[in-house]
């Protein structure tokens, strides 16, 4: 496969996945599924996490292997051992979390599992002037040269999806593409791939966004616990009817937000300045208030200073300069127990590794803080486990936590039990501020509806709460104010009523708030 | 000091450094390509011995680094096996594949060769009109070495070359940082690790023989004291880059001949801060030099699809 070759024309026109069956230890992930491609449209494959979409992709993509079932494209069986066949047979995959090497440049990214044209000597500077031409072509910004790490993630991402051109791709597997993008950049995605379809691509579309669905696919297969639901024309479906699908049950949409009753600031923060851990500069200056019962949502885009920001109020991470006040006191400098006991709650990003243990048991991470405080101790040595015990099942009944017992490894439960279980925990100690980062990330949407009735309801009863997410859809249907930040500096603070997504999005492309209006 | 820095002093660090830059060489490879081989110094003893044992008996020393190479592809296979098969804890069985190569060529040499023998191995060879120069004794500091000293520093920017310039490099490199990625674009990362591994084992056996037959020219217990792990050293002091692994062997080495040096001409040093001055002086540059770019991410982590 040299250069040359990679300009035949797409080869796929129909692909067939039939009777895709896929068992891991315990669990049916895909059962007896159907689904087929044609070349010039765009399919979405929709569902909630564990729904089976992305075990889907990746049997098709060649990285697991079906138990029963099997592929036919252009109406050949085909079998698909590994992602070199797949390539081979013109299939391309842009994963979700992005399969570039850091430290090598775009070009050298490109190169890799290519047959170089000038046999055992990299031709990369080859490689630049295709991609060159591909980027113009299809309107992709990137520069060959530059290593991967300096690329933002919009950027990362149009390089996969020159990559996936450069070797040709037929057919075209797109994982959760928009996730991390501000509105804007989804604009520019889809006019690229809507330019894919006219070429002859064939798409397939993995979201759980309903709006992006219903904006760009021809049609859609949902997909609910591993069986398909259906598939369907695009034309005629709506977000109601879809997420009806997804879910199997009636949901709801919008929440009910009583008017705003908010009283002084419990969270202030004051020109405050921290290290990311690369060492430079994460936060720079960064002033924020949030008043009790009101959401103040952060916008922006992955890896702004959302994280650090979080880590500074949290006391995980010093700031270097600034105030950080909670409920008037300063805890800048407070070891994280500290500041716990003064009141804060905190959701953190990466729940499985900042927020709980996985191998310890449900109760054990309720009282992952709390061990050693009143009412779970006895003489300051003795756990009191009759009365942890009754505290967890209080808690589980209360916030409907599908768990077995008490005594269940955490691991063994769902993203959003555990997220739950997360909240329940920190709302337990009724702190005057909650921090919530990406709450809903990875949760099904019953947990997702929960969690925001939830925090909805801790703000009317006067939490101050900040609402770190990179789902402007949350951001919207949940915040009194939304604060923009972009590297490392809060762009702007408006009101959730005065401003539109798209304004939001080009704030968190780095405009300020003049500029946007 | 002038009876310090000799021509001659200068000359024996680079023969020093031989052993270093093949195996240092190699376990950049491995390295690269994510696996940490620290059975390096037990691999190099058994080249070392088969190395000897096969010049003993035939008296040819091309049979004799063959040999020498061939038990260093063995072992490396089975470190392949234990480390991509296996995916097992690489520190540890790094260490058990050192132990085993340190019992079994001291078992082989007592059983077959018994008291140290003496062989003749690889001579010095004069490069014509070069070895001459006087001028700053750059004849006899470059240009009289046996042929492995000559093929180790020939193999400096072969490897430079081929790690940046060539797609098997590219491969490595990205089966290092991110095997995820390389297998996503159809790349078998076991093979590339299988090979990379392999590799540093029929380097390491060329040191090891580069040390039993033609820069000591005799096998006893133990030969190597733990240069293999120096080896593994200098892969992290040189940033992984072939080109830093041929300074810090030189830095190296250069101690080393040092201290011969001064513990040669009387100086009243002990003895055993002599020995010792090589390795605490790569320790301390350790220190200062352990944060690169280049260090391979993947570095000890097995692969595992679908994560």
């Amino acid at each position: 496969m040299n250069a040359t070759q990679f300009a035949a024309p797409p080869r796929i026109q129909h692909l067939h996945m039939q009777g895709i069956v896929k068992r891991f230890p315990g669990v049916l992930a895909v059962d007896n599924v159907d689904f087929e491609v044609k070349a010039g449209e765009i399919h979405a494959l929709l569902g909630e996490n564990g729904a089976g979409k992305s075990t889907l992709m990746k049997i098709l993509y060649g990285l697991y292997q079906q138990d029963e079932g099997q592929v036919l494209i252009n109406g050949q069986p085909t079998e698909i051992r590994s992602p070199s066949d797949s390539i081979r047979q013109g299939i391309g995959m842009i994963h979700q979390h992005f399969m570039l090497v850091p430290s090598l440049t775009v070009a050298a990214n490109v190169a890799l599992g290519v047959k170089s044209s000038r046999g055992w000597r990299l031709d990369l500077d080859v490689v630049s002037r295709r991609l060159e031409e591909l980027s113009l072509q299809y309107n992709l910004k990137v520069n060959p040269n530059t290593p991967v790490w300096q690329l933002a993630v919009g950027e990362q991402q149009r390089v996969e999806i020159l990559r996936a051109l450069y070797k040709n791709a037929a057919l075209l597997i797109l994982d959760e593409p928009t996730a991390v993008l501000t509105p804007q950049e989804v604009d520019d995605l889809f006019r690229v791939l809507n330019k894919m379809t006219k070429d002859g691509h064939a798409l397939i579309f993995i979201s759980h966004k309903l709006h992006e669905v219903l904006a760009i696919s021809d049609r859609v297969t949902v997909l609910r616990d591993g069986r398909r639901v259906d598939t369907i024309p695009t034309e005629g479906a709506t977000k109601l009817s879809l997420a009806e699908m997804m879910v199997g049950r009636p949901v709801v949409l919008e929440y009910k937000k009583l008017p705003l009753q908010a009283a002084s600031d419990r969270l202030v923060l004051q020109d405050v300045s921290a290290l990311s851990d690369r060492g430079d500069a994460g936060l720079n200056g960064v002033s924020l208030s949030v008043r009790g019962g009101e959401i103040v949502g952060l916008a922006g885009v992955s890896g702004n200073g959302q994280r650090e920001l979080a880590e500074v109020i949290a006391g995980l991470r010093p700031a270097t300069s600034g105030g950080i006040l909670i409920g008037g006191i300063e805890t800048r400098g407070k070891s994280p127990s500290v500041i716990n006991q003064l009141g804060l709650g905190y959701i953190p990003e990466e729940r499985m590794i900042d927020g709980a243990v996985k191998e310890f048991t449900v109760s054990e991470n309720f009282i992952l803080q709390d061990h050693g405080r009143q009412p779970y101790v006895r003489g300051g040595i003795f756990m009191k486990f009759r009365t942890i015990e009754n505290a967890c099942r209080e808690a589980i009944k209360q916030y409907e936590i599908k768990t077995p017992g008490t005594d269940t490894p955490l691991k063994s439960l769902s993203g959003g039990n555990i997220q739950k279980l997360i909240l329940a925990r920190e709302l337990s100690r009724n702190p005057k501020v909650l921090v919530a980062a990406q709450p809903t990330r990875g949760v099904d949407i019953g947990a997702t509806e929960y969690i925001h009735q939830r925090l909805l309801a801790e703000r009317d009863q006067g939490m101050a709460i900040l609402l770190i997410s990179e789902d402007l859809d949350e951001i919207m249907a949940l915040s009194d104010r939304v604060a923009v930040m972009y590297e490392g500096r809060i762009v702007g603070v408006v009101d959730r009523d005065a401003v539109t997504v798209r304004q939001i999005g080009a704030m968190m492309a780095g405009s300020s708030l003049e500029m946007v209006e | 000091m002038n009876e310090i820095f000799t021509a001659s002093v200068f000359a024996s660090a680079i023969r020093l450094a031989t052993p270093y830059i093949f195996a240092g060489l190699g376990e950049t490879f491995s390295q690269r390509s994510g696996v940490l081989n620290l059975g390096v110094d037990g691999i190099m003893l058994m080249g070392a011995f088969t190395g000897f044992y096969a010049v003993y008996i035939t008296e040819n020393l091309l049979i004799g680094v063959l040999v020498a190479m061939l038990t260093g592809l063995v072992m490396g296979l089975a470190v392949a096996f234990i480390s991509v098969t296996l995916k097992a804890e690489q520190g540890i069985s790094g260490i058990g594949v050192y132990l085993f190569g340190l019992g079994l060529s001291e078992l082989l040499f007592q059983k077959l060769i018994g008291t140290p023998k003496s062989i003749v191995g690889f001579t010095a060879i004069s490069i014509p009109g070069l070895s001459d120069i006087q001028f700053l004794g750059i004849g006899e500091i470059f240009f009289r070495h046996n042929l492995l000293v000559y093929v180790a520093f020939a193999l400096v920017p072969i490897s430079a070359y081929v790690l940046n310039r060539t797609p098997l490099g590219l491969m490595i490199r990205a089966v290092g940082q991110n095997p995820q990625a390389a297998d996503a674009m159809g790349i078998n990362v076991a093979r590339v690790r299988y090979f990379t591994v392999t590799l540093g084992g029929v380097m390491s056996g060329l040191a090891g023989a580069s040390l039993s037959i033609a820069l000591l020219k005799v096998f006893q217990q133990n030969l190597t004291s733990g240069m293999g792990f120096i080896a593994v050293a200098l892969v992290y002091f040189g940033g992984w880059r072939p080109f830093g692994i041929l300074a810090g062997a030189m830095l190296f080495s250069f101690v080393n001949a040092l201290q011969l040096q001064i513990s040669g001409i009387g100086v009243d040093i002990p003895a055993e801060f002599a020995v010792m001055a090589p390795y605490v002086i790569t320790i301390i540059t350790l220190i200062f030099a352990s944060k690169r770019t280049e260090k391979p991410t993947a570095l000890t982590k097995p692969f595992e699809r679908g994560e």
